[in-house]
């Protein structure tokens, strides 16, 4: 089975802040990590390889820089990875960064099932795996929980708010994972040695023979016009006194409110 | 596309620097420098006064046909029954499709939806009801096929769904069919009339940062919408609006992927998107039984039983339950943070509810940033008195 593991480079925190001075996004001191989300896909990868037989390639869209995540892939149980990174490619939407994965996963050969985690730390679009399926051509289930069968196409698990639902899906697909799907293993050493020496090829808009109108900023439907900090209206009033006291003056609100 | 900077114009006076939404610019050697990251948002060529900037002609604005017109809401359903976003984002959409001077129009898919004459209530001048048994449930494949291809019919310039696990998988392969743009979860919609664009405006890292897009050369502008964000209209039974049934052919369409069977969880009997009062559970609890506690609280009060990550986490309370980035965002009248320190994580799932109250003992979790009334406190003793308190009454 070859399997591909999409993959992104994401900041470590959420916890960025707008310096209200200057309006930027302040970002010293954040360091790069592998998306959360993606450990679940890369693990699950793994995991059918090592049940089916077969290769895990894990790939990634991002600047240089982004290797070094490829490198942690590796060490991780990925076979190996190929970064896609062109000037070409920057600020792309989530249109154009299915199209550049499509146009690399057909350069990769025969595909079998491709894996994306639900959604970016950072963006939380959860977009690019469905819109990936559709630029493949191929059939795509969200949010699966579990991998029940594999035969000719496999039964799994996706989650809906109600429950999860039973669904048989033929390969070649596409499927994002949730973190219910399994615990990510922590590097071998094994791994790391082989993470040290492993080449990483990089592949840019030249080698992937690719519609530069569909790439990148040029290639993006949507464009970010203005950034902002939320306003967190601290409206908050704590309430004093002896719980008893606290309770009573907390019933007293709510009932002004109408709600009890 | 690209970016660069005339190093025999540029003084190094450093205005960019400041105004760069994404502190990308950087001095170097009394130069600027752009490092990974531009998305050619042009702040940087604004403020800089020796013109020294130059972007690379970025796509042009391509007139935008006249032939699209209207706003569509997909009306999600489940089991015949039609979710509240569907109605909240009719209730907006009214006011886009108002200020537009434009249709509002609603689109079903389903079997025997006895509800969908309801949407012309909420403002729908329209409802396209696509009718057949072989959609009676969630058929993806099938769905994506019809709604491109009623889309490529009608031509609406604007289409919203709900952010639900449906609109959320299915949106994004209708927008790549069409090879339009798609924006996640958004928050807020308004209209720049003058460009007739949908201004959309969504958190994006874990809530920490907004950030308003446009989709300015493609039609339709597309949205997925948080759920609870819109009010819900009252309806108007007066108000008359046009059923107009379609059929759904099978024509050359398939579904590869096939629905074998539906395990419901029993465990969440009052559903948290759609009640009014949320009682929600943390770390703080310290484990699985003390949920017993919360149960009975929210039992009283007609409430929905809510979670942060680390009880789901520690296996304490099924996912259904959890309120957050990676679980459900809700929007009830009132929402009762017991033992929930406020992670951005879970803030961003909880933060617009109406009336927020935190009982925590940490006077410094983040929770009480957001609370609309804070009871610093042991909740094993706050909890058990409002219980009582609130059987008295």
């Amino acid at each position: 089975m070859n399997i591909v593991v999409c993959l992104k480079q994401v900041p470590g925190t959420t916890e960025v802040k707008i310096d209200p001075q200057t309006n930027t996004l302040i970002r010293e001191g954040i360091l790069n990590i592998l998306n959360p989300f993606d450990a679940y896909a890369l693990e699950e990868g793994v995991r059918l390889k090592e049940r089916c037989g077969g290769r895990v390639t894990a790939i990634s869209m991002g600047p240089p820089q982004a290797e070094e995540m490829l490198r942690e892939a590796i060490s991780l149980g990925a076979d190996e990875a190929v970064l896609l990174s062109d000037k070409a490619f920057a600020g792309a939407d989530t249109l154009a960064t299915s199209y550049t994965l499509a146009r690399a996963i057909e350069k990769l050969g025969q595909t079998d099932l491709i894996i994306c985690g639900r959604q970016t730390f950072d963006g939380d679009t959860g977009q690019v795996g469905p819109e990936l399926a559709e630029m493949l051509g191929l059939p795509f289930v969200a949010y699966v929980s579990k991998i029940e069968d594999i035969n000719k196409g496999m039964h799994l698990q996706r989650m809906v708010e109600e429950g999860h639902e039973i669904i048989e899906l033929p390969l070649p697909a596409v499927i994002t994972v949730v973190k219910e799907i399994n615990v990510p293993r922590l590097p071998s050493l094994r791994g790391l040695a082989k993470a040290k020496s492993a080449p990483i090829p990089v592949w840019t808009a030249e080698e992937l023979a690719i519609d530069m109108d569909k790439v990148g900023l040029k290639g993006s439907a949507t464009r970010v016009v203005k950034v902002f900090s939320p306003q967190r209206v601290n409206r908050g009033e704590i309430l004093q006194g002896e719980p008893e006291e606290q309770v009573k003056n907390l019933i007293s609100k709510l009932g002004d409110a109408g709600i009890v | 596309m690209g970016i660069l900077i005339d190093l025999d114009k540029c003084n190094g006076c450093g205005n960019c620097i400041e105004v760069c939404p994404f502190g990308l610019l950087e001095l170097v050697d009394d130069k600027v420098q752009v490092k990974e990251g531009c998305n050619f948002c042009r702040a940087c060529q604004e403020a800089c006064t020796y013109d020294a900037i130059l972007i690379e002609a970025a796509v042009e604005e391509v007139e935008v046909s006249d032939l699209h017109r209207g706003v569509w809401v997909f009306a999600e359903q489940r089991n015949g029954k039609i979710k509240g976003v569907a109605y909240e984002l009719l209730s907006k959409g009214r006011e886009l499709a108002d200020t537009l001077n434009a249709e509002l129009s609603a689109v079903c898919f389903g079997h025997n939806v006895a509800e969908a004459s309801e949407l012309t209530g909420y403002g729908a001048d329209k409802v396209y009801l696509v009718d057949a048994p072989i959609i009676k449930g969630f058929e993806e494949d099938l769905y994506t096929a019809k709604f491109v291809e009623l889309i490529c019919q009608y031509r609406p310039e604007i289409v919203l769904a709900g952010a639900t696990p449906m609109g959320r998988s299915f949106m994004p392969r209708v927008a790549a069919r069409l090879r339009t743009g798609l924006t996640a979860d958004c928050t807020g919609l308004e209209i720049d009339l003058g460009r007739r664009l949908l201004l959309q405006t969504r958190p994006t890292f874990g809530g920490n940062i907004m950030a308003t897009i446009i989709c300015s050369s493609k039609r339709p502008q597309m949205a997925t919408v948080r759920p609870r964000v819109f009010k819900k209209n009252t309806p108007d039974k007066e108000r008359k609006g046009q059923v107009i049934k379609l059929d759904f052919e099978r024509g050359g369409i398939t579904s590869k992927i096939k629905l074998l069977d539906f395990i419901e969880d029993l465990t969440e009997r009052v559903k948290l998107e759609d009640t009014d009062i949320i009682v929600s559970g943390g770390r703080g609890l310290g484990k699985a039984e003390n949920f017993h506690l919360l149960e009975e609280l929210a039992n009283v009060m007609g409430a929905a039983l809510g979670s942060s990550r680390p009880p789901v986490d520690e296996g304490w309370i099924p996912y259904s339950h959890q309120v957050g980035q990676t679980g459900k965002t809700v929007c009830p009248k009132l929402y009762i943070a017991c033992g929930i320190s406020g992670a951005v994580q879970h803030l961003a799932g909880m933060q617009t509810s109406e009336i927020i109250i935190a009982i925590n003992d940490d006077p410094n979790a983040p929770i009480f940033e957001v609370a609309t009334y804070g009871i610093v406190g042991d909740l094993f003793k706050v909890v058990p008195m409002l219980i009582a308190r609130l059987k008295g009454r």
